[in-house]
């Protein structure tokens, strides 16, 4: 009887199913009712966007998987036949593959914004490290996924980043063997690659619903990264965040749209196109760009072991960042060192990125090495000192108070 | 009216804590011995790991000249050495070796040299079959993923490899067929 007097809903039907599941004040808490910060700017549609990209990836990915023939023998072809012959097989391809690119794009984009804007600070660490699973499950994902057109980049790109295990001293060679199936990269391995794609994504779906259960626990951070104290700082999610998020994912759109009909390979390698051989290796072999950093990393190290630690390293480093990143100031807005660093940092992450699409020989080793210096220079001497010493400049009182002092109301 | 009502919660306290460790230990023992079978169902299955053995006729190779055949699914690197290339292979001192095996325990007969073609770095196929193909700073092989030198006996010299092509097993059938996959 209590239950019956806080269902608030007049109409028959929401009355009898909000009776029985109550999803439809569930989704008004969540939309109607969950308070923002009113400065929200576009950066914060990121992770609408991405969560979007992750449903256009698994849509497409189940219609290709209805085609698609993970073997050896049929692979490259089955590819080729959604091409040239399902009925808007290429649409479907071209979404999916360039979809990959765009949604790697969209999600850095989402993590820089929390790198500048201190979005992992408490209380917000977890969220961080749920972001950061989902983000090494996406990697996976990816890695699993370009390998099944079987091309002689994606081949190639399977034997050198399956055999990184075979640098895990005693244990390293039965891991490789245990991941593919097989003493070499072949049926077993594709097999298994395809099942493995098809799964993580829905695993990503999983803790997307996780971060943002984490996400609503404490709310959204904003630029200025002070958290908002009266009504005054903040706005109903919908309709004024829903709006915002659907007028990015426009924009994003007309992106997305421009690769697909215009530059549908742009993001793609020529060699990809030659069916997998397994007895000739391509002079140059390249990872798909977003891969690139972490790729110059691995190669910066002259010895085998060590340059799998890096690149692990550089990955694992972001984990620890809530700790790494000492001071209580959340925006750069108000640390002008920090703000200098994270754009130094920025542009480091670019030169690691060219340097790993350069073939692994004279200079571009020695850049790429530099580089990697830098990157955990920056994370692990830099940013710890820094955020200690540093003195927050122009910190406003309040959310709202910022927008008042700077005239910008 | 023997025991008190707390004498009885404690005696029922003490059967679920039994009860409790027992499933729990169940419990551990089962998930234990179902993943065992489900882990090794990802590894090689009977008929991959099967040995299979190829064999091949060594007669039209020439000195100088090189051949790649498949075994076991992998590139193996089958190399005529002329009298210089094994004369560079003998020679190279010890000390100048990352990994350092001598020439002689590397070969069955000096002339023929027969390695995986596999760079022991990140699996790539090193290049230098051919004699139009970059051999490396060491005359034998050049890895073009990560730049590895290897030498006329399949020694790693220079690059991020960490040690030697591998030597598969192989056996003399006549002077001039061998069988690999097959120990001597």
């Amino acid at each position: 009887m209590a239950k019956q007097s806080q269902n608030p809903y007049r109409h028959p039907f929401v009355r009898w199913i909000e009776h029985r599941l109550p999803i439809i004040s569930f989704f008004e808490h969540t939309l109607k009712h969950y308070q923002v910060p009113k400065n929200l700017s576009f950066l914060w549609t990121g992770g609408f966007i991405a969560g979007f990209m992750l449903v256009v990836m698994i849509i497409t990915g189940i219609l290709l998987a209805m085609h698609y023939i993970p073997h050896p023998d049929h692979a490259f072809d089955s590819v080729e036949r959604i091409m040239r012959e399902v009925n808007f097989g290429w649409l479907i391809r071209y979404l999916h593959a360039n979809g990959a690119s765009l949604f790697f794009l969209v999600v850095y984009m989402h993590m820089f914004r929390s790198i500048y804007y201190g979005s992992y600070k408490s209380p917000r660490e977890l969220l961080w490290i749920i972001g950061m699973i989902i983000f090494l499950i996406m990697m996976a994902t990816a890695f699993l996924g370009y390998v099944l057109p079987w091309g002689q980049m994606s081949y190639w790109g399977a034997t050198v980043i399956t055999n990184l295990f075979t640098a895990i001293p005693w244990v390293g060679d039965s891991i490789l063997e245990w991941l593919l199936g097989a003493p070499y990269v072949g049926a077993p391995a594709l097999n298994k690659f395809f099942a493995l794609h098809y799964l993580l994504p829905f695993l990503m779906f999983l803790m997307v619903f996780i971060h943002v259960w984490a996400l609503h626990t404490n709310g959204s951070n904003n630029p200025t990264g002070v958290e908002p104290k009266t009504a005054e700082d903040t706005i109903p999610f919908h309709p004024y965040y829903t709006v915002k998020d659907l007028l990015s994912i426009t924009a994003f759109m007309v992106i997305f749209a421009f690769f697909i009909f215009f530059a549908p390979n742009f993001f793609g390698e020529p060699e990809n196109y030659i069916p997998a051989d397994p007895m000739v290796t391509p002079a140059h072999i390249v990872p798909e760009w977003y891969f690139l950093p972490f790729y110059a990393i691995l190669r910066a190290i002259p010895d085998k072991l060590g340059g799998f630690v890096a690149m692990i390293s550089s990955i694992l480093v972001l984990f620890a960042l809530p700790w790494i990143d000492r001071s209580k100031v959340r925006s750069l807005t108000f640390r002008p060192i920090s703000r200098a660093l994270f754009w130094v940092f920025i542009l480091d992450v670019i030169i690691l990125g060219w340097a790993g699409a350069k073939p692994a020989e004279g200079n571009y080793i020695i850049i790429g090495q530099f580089a990697t210096a830098y990157y955990f220079i920056h994370f692990l001497i830099l940013v710890p000192l820094v955020s200690r010493f540093e003195k927050p400049s122009g910190l406003p009182e309040s959310l709202s108070a910022y927008y008042k002092n700077s005239c910008h109301d | 009216m023997n025991a008190t009502r707390e004498e009885l919660s404690e005696k029922g306290k003490k059967r679920r804590d039994f009860i409790t460790l027992t499933a729990t230990a169940m419990g551990g023992v089962l998930a234990g011995s179902i993943a065992w079978p489900l882990l090794q169902s990802m590894n090689p299955a009977a008929d991959t790991l099967a040995e299979s053995i190829t064999e091949v006729n060594l007669a039209p190779i020439l000195s100088g000249a090189a051949l790649t055949v498949i075994w076991q699914g992998k590139p193996v690197f089958i190399r005529h050495r002329t009298q210089q290339e094994i004369a560079e292979a003998e020679d190279a001192p010890m000390s100048a070796l990352p990994d350092p095996q001598t020439d002689k325990s590397r070969v069955l007969k000096p002339q023929w040299l027969i390695v995986t073609g596999i760079c022991t770095h990140l699996g790539c196929v090193p290049l230098g079959q051919k004699k139009t193909e970059p051999r490396g700073e060491y005359g034998g092989w050049f890895c073009p993923c990560h730049g590895s030198h290897y030498d006329t006996s399949g020694r790693i010299r220079k690059g991020p490899a960490p040690t030697n092509m591998i030597v598969p097993p192989y056996t003399f059938v006549k002077e001039d067929l061998i069988r690999i996959g097959e120990s001597s």
